[in-house]
């Protein structure tokens, strides 16, 4: 039988995930070609917020990568848009003239921001927030200007004003109504809601309409209906989005708001199908990505030929991706005469939560502050529970004892649906569980799909687990046990090391009973660290038990090339150096030379058998990019250019940088050197920031630039630089001997309390007895580059390919 | 069936990948520390790709380097709850020489 001839207009999570059912219904059924407009593979668009706001990156949000459409024969044409649909002849029509014959066709071309239709909305710095081009226009924006004004104070807007706030814009949020989403919140939660975003640093104009958008060739501002004006370098339109229905409609499909499908999410078209936020299915067009996936179910099915129950619509439960808030919503807002609602308003911790009743049963939820009622209501509302035999406790209290939260997973039928973004039900997570031996969350993530879209169901998956597990799954201690290879907390297995006396990594796994008795990537390099933090200059490292960049010495790249970054101190080179590392880069055709963020400059896409001898013709030292140890220390130019300059700041991070190079440190450590207030240098965000002021020094101390965004704090203010050093070097050490292998300096201190250190470190014996033990362990350490170069075993162990010969 | 004889068992270290390239494939052999050898293709399962020569390796099971796959060097299946397939070779030691079988 010859396959059948499926073409698909639209790229994206709708069409992908019903192209995905397709293949797990029937895998060779068909022929498959996918048109997408964007330069993409699938990915997540759910998660551009997060992306705006920092918190991952375009990579990490591909859902179906290059390979995947390989694997499946999948024929992908992107940065192609279909014009044309040709019903008589069964064929598509692609802006670059292709033509591709279909027997089933389908319709998933999404929706774009409808851009209001005002003078000046074709102006540059004016965008939508719908996809990873605008994402990536609003962060290069941001680098260079300061103004941001978002239209629309909806879910989308609001997600895309915090992304603008974490990329250092200031914000102005312009709403059209008196209230931010008020199609999803109440009054009450929506003040609720402002009065935290403002807070955050957000600024409203609230029921002003926009008229026009200023400027010449670029934004300047914006213009209201009353005449007021206020100033803008960038203006995101989020105020909706707009099915795109064009080539449906001008090949003739019936089209209303979407293109209008049926049941089965056939359009007026014979064979020509919509599915997703172009569909508009019983006069509802959706925007979340729950319904859409129920949609692609439905059709997948239909397609394969498979008898399905027919799609019926959805009602949909909304949350808002903003650190700090924490609010859901479904179904009705508001009261009538018909209702009955439940409320609880606890000012004091901010907590609303509002559940109301219609005909016995529940129609609507707003929850602010605290939603972890909302996956069991949400689920009460979809099944029209009656709830009249219910006290108000017991709708609205899952139950903070814990007993009540497993008796309710406990009555959960095996079908209903825990995660509704990807449609997995409870009964699919209970297997996934016991026959694949799950013990965590994330673990049934990568397994089934559930709670890796929005994450909002993960604190019931947690509770499925408990049920399911019982009493081996225990969530505390999970979380203080080194790994999985033992029950021993990072506290004991310290403790054992000392008091036993244990001086190798694999005596400690076969003394304390290693349940993988070689150990695994989570403890094999912390025993190691913690070996050679408490037995200093006694111990022998083992190189293979660190990984891989620690191993090898230089930082491995996604192709397995590697990048070599050598040192420089406080990011101080000279001609001769520059010049060695432009010959390097020349002779081994290096692909790329970049400056780096820690002042220095990275030679990427060396391979690995190269190494040993890149590093040799550079003949300059390992910089430790890729180790947990001291990185670099950031320098301004300080005293001796600079007008501004206080301070030396280039000596200092020079000589801070050669004492604690090397040094294994529980995380990657860095420092910077001001000279000062005007903080070029960055020391607020550094592991170690040292400030220059007229007559001193100031040491802020676990400061963070990274995934855990922190503002330094102002540890000591001294008055000579050995001082300084004196206490950088108390301070490391002590964090050395406390902290958690890959605990970083800020959040060590979050969780220690800055004071408890401030009150250790005071006295001067502690100080000195911990500058003693640190200058003990500094030196052991060799320079590694030149120890290779030194050393032929090291060179065959690590860093060399042989060729075989092939004997024809 | 092609034997091809890859290196004297004496040069691999222990629980250290060694690189091999054969008519264009990288193959690594890995030298448990039961004294056992393995081998297999230097291609991590991972959608994104990337090699597991360098990866860190425990009993029987190599980790992907770069997404820490736990990887079985017995039949060169992906540990859940991670799910993949790693190419291997079988290998034969004849005194100080193995090779491949492939």
């Amino acid at each position: 039988m010859s396959k059948k001839k499926l073409v698909m207009i639209g790229n994206g999570m709708a069409g992908v995930r019903t192209i995905e059912d397709m293949l797990k219904i029937a895998p060779e059924a068909f022929e498959i070609t996918i048109f997408g407009n964007e330069p993409h593979p699938n990915y997540n668009r759910i998660q551009l917020s997060t992306v705006l706001q920092g918190d991952t990156t375009v990579e990490d949000i591909i859902m179906n990568s290059w390979e995947w459409y390989r694997d499946h024969d999948i024929q992908l044409f992107t940065n192609e848009a279909i014009v044309k649909i040709d019903s008589e002849a069964k064929k598509v029509i692609s802006d670059k003239g292709r033509k591709v014959v279909y027997d089933e066709l389908i319709i998933a071309t999404g929706s774009s921001s409808f851009i209001l239709p005002i003078p000046g909305a074709d102006k540059k710095g004016v965008t939508g927030f719908r996809d990873i081009q605008d994402c990536e226009m609003m962060i290069k924006t941001a680098k260079e200007y300061k103004r941001a004004a978002v239209i629309g104070g909806g879910l989308l807007g609001l997600e895309a004003a915090r992304g603008l706030l974490n990329l250092g814009m200031e914000v102005d949020v312009i709403h059209l109504m008196p209230h931010l989403m008020e199609r999803q919140l109440d009054p009450t939660a929506s003040n609720m809601l402002k009065e935290e975003l403002e807070a955050q640093g957000m600024n409203f104009i609230m029921e002003k309409q926009t008229t026009e958008i200023l400027g010449d060739e670029r934004v300047t501002g914006l213009r209201f209906s009353d005449g007021k004006e206020i100033a803008a370098d960038l203006v995101v339109m989020a105020v909706g989005i707009r099915p795109n229905v064009q080539v449906a409609s001008e090949s003739g499909i019936y089209v209303n708001r979407g293109i209008v499908v049926d049941d089965y999410m056939q359009t007026s078209m014979p064979n020509v199908y919509a599915v997703g936020e172009c569909a508009e299915h019983r006069e509802m067009v959706y925007g979340l990505v729950a319904p859409l996936y129920e949609q692609g179910k439905v059709l997948a099915t239909k397609l394969c030929g498979v008898e399905t129950k027919p799609y019926e619509g959805s009602i949909v439960g909304t949350g808002l991706k903003v650190s700090g808030v924490d609010l859901f919503s479904a179904g009705e807002i508001d009261d009538d005469p018909k209702t009955k609602s439940i409320k609880v308003h606890n000012e004091f911790d901010g907590v609303y939560k509002k559940v109301i009743i219609r005909d016995n049963k529940i129609s609507g939820i707003v929850l602010y502050g605290d939603t972890k009622d909302s996956s069991r209501l949400f689920r009460m509302l979809l099944k029209k529970e009656d709830v009249s035999g219910m006290t108000s406790v017991s709708i609205l209290e899952s139950g903070c004892c814990g007993g009540g939260e497993s008796s309710d997973v406990a009555t959960m039928a095996a079908d209903e649906i825990v995660c509704g973004c990807n449609g997995v039900t409870k009964g699919t997570i209970v297997e996934a569980i016991q026959t694949k031996d799950l013990t965590s969350v994330e673990e049934v993530g990568s397994c089934t799909n559930a709670g890796r879209s929005c994450g909002r169901c993960k604190s019931l998956i947690s509770d499925i687990l408990a049920h399911t597990l019982g009493d081996k799954y225990d969530v505390a201690a999970k979380k203080t046990a080194l790994c999985g290879c033992t029950t021993l907390s990072r506290d004991e297995v310290v403790a054992e090391i000392k008091q036993k006396g244990l001086t190798s990594v694999k005596e400690v796994m076969n003394v304390l009973g290693w349940k993988q008795e070689e150990g695994c990537t989570k403890c094999r390099p912390a025993l190691n660290y913690y070996l050679g933090m408490i037995l200093q200059d006694q111990y022998t490292d083992d190189r293979d038990s660190r990984l891989v960049n620690e191993k090898m010495h230089a930082n491995i790249q996604k192709d397995g090339t590697y990048s070599v970054i050598p040192r420089m101190y406080g990011g101080v080179t000279s001609a001769q150096d520059l010049k060695k590392i432009a010959e390097v880069a020349e002779k081994y055709d290096v692909p790329l030379v970049k400056l780096t963020g820690g002042q220095r400059i990275g030679l990427y896409g060396v391979s690995k058998e190269d190494l040993p001898s890149v590093w040799e013709d550079l003949g300059m030292q390992s910089g430790y990019a890729y180790g947990k140890t001291l990185r670099t220390v950031k320098t301004c130019v300080g005293a001796k250019f600079c007008r501004y300059g206080t301070q030396d700041s280039m000596g200092l991070g020079i000589e801070l940088e050669k004492k604690f190079e090397r040094l294994d440190t529980p995380h990657k450590v860095k420092m910077g050197v001001s000279a000062c207030p005007r903080n070029c240098a960055e020391s607020g965000i550094k592991d170690f920031g040292v400030v220059g002021i007229d007559g001193g020094w100031e040491l802020y101390v676990a400061g963070n630039g990274g995934t855990d965004l922190r503002a330094g704090d102002l540890f000591a203010t001294v008055k000579t630089k050995d001082e300084v050093i004196e206490l950088i070097g108390a301070f490391l050490q002590y964090y050395r001997e406390n902290a958690n292998y890959l605990e970083r300096t800020s959040t060590w201190v979050e969780r220690v309390g800055l004071d408890h250190v401030k009150e250790v470190l005071a006295d001067e014996q502690t100080r000195k007895a911990l500058n003693d033990r640190l200058d003990k362990t500094l030196e052991k350490y060799n320079e590694p580059w030149s120890e290779t170069i030194e050393n032929k075993e090291i060179k065959d162990k690590y860093y060399q390919k042989r060729d075989v010969p092939v004997l024809v | 069936m092609k034997k091809t004889l890859l290196t004297e068992y004496q040069s691999l270290p222990e629980r250290v990948g060694q690189v091999f390239r054969v008519d264009g494939v990288e193959i690594v052999l890995f030298r448990l520390s039961n004294g056992e050898v393995r081998a297999i293709e230097n291609r991590s399962p991972h959608p994104k790709g990337g090699i597991l020569s360098e990866g860190l390796v425990s009993g029987e099971f190599v980790y992907c380097p770069v997404y820490d796959l736990k990887i079985s060097l017995t039949d060169g299946k992906v540990q859940a709850p991670d799910e993949g397939q790693v190419k291997i070779f079988s290998v034969e030691r004849d005194n100080d020489q193995v090779f491949i079988v492939k």
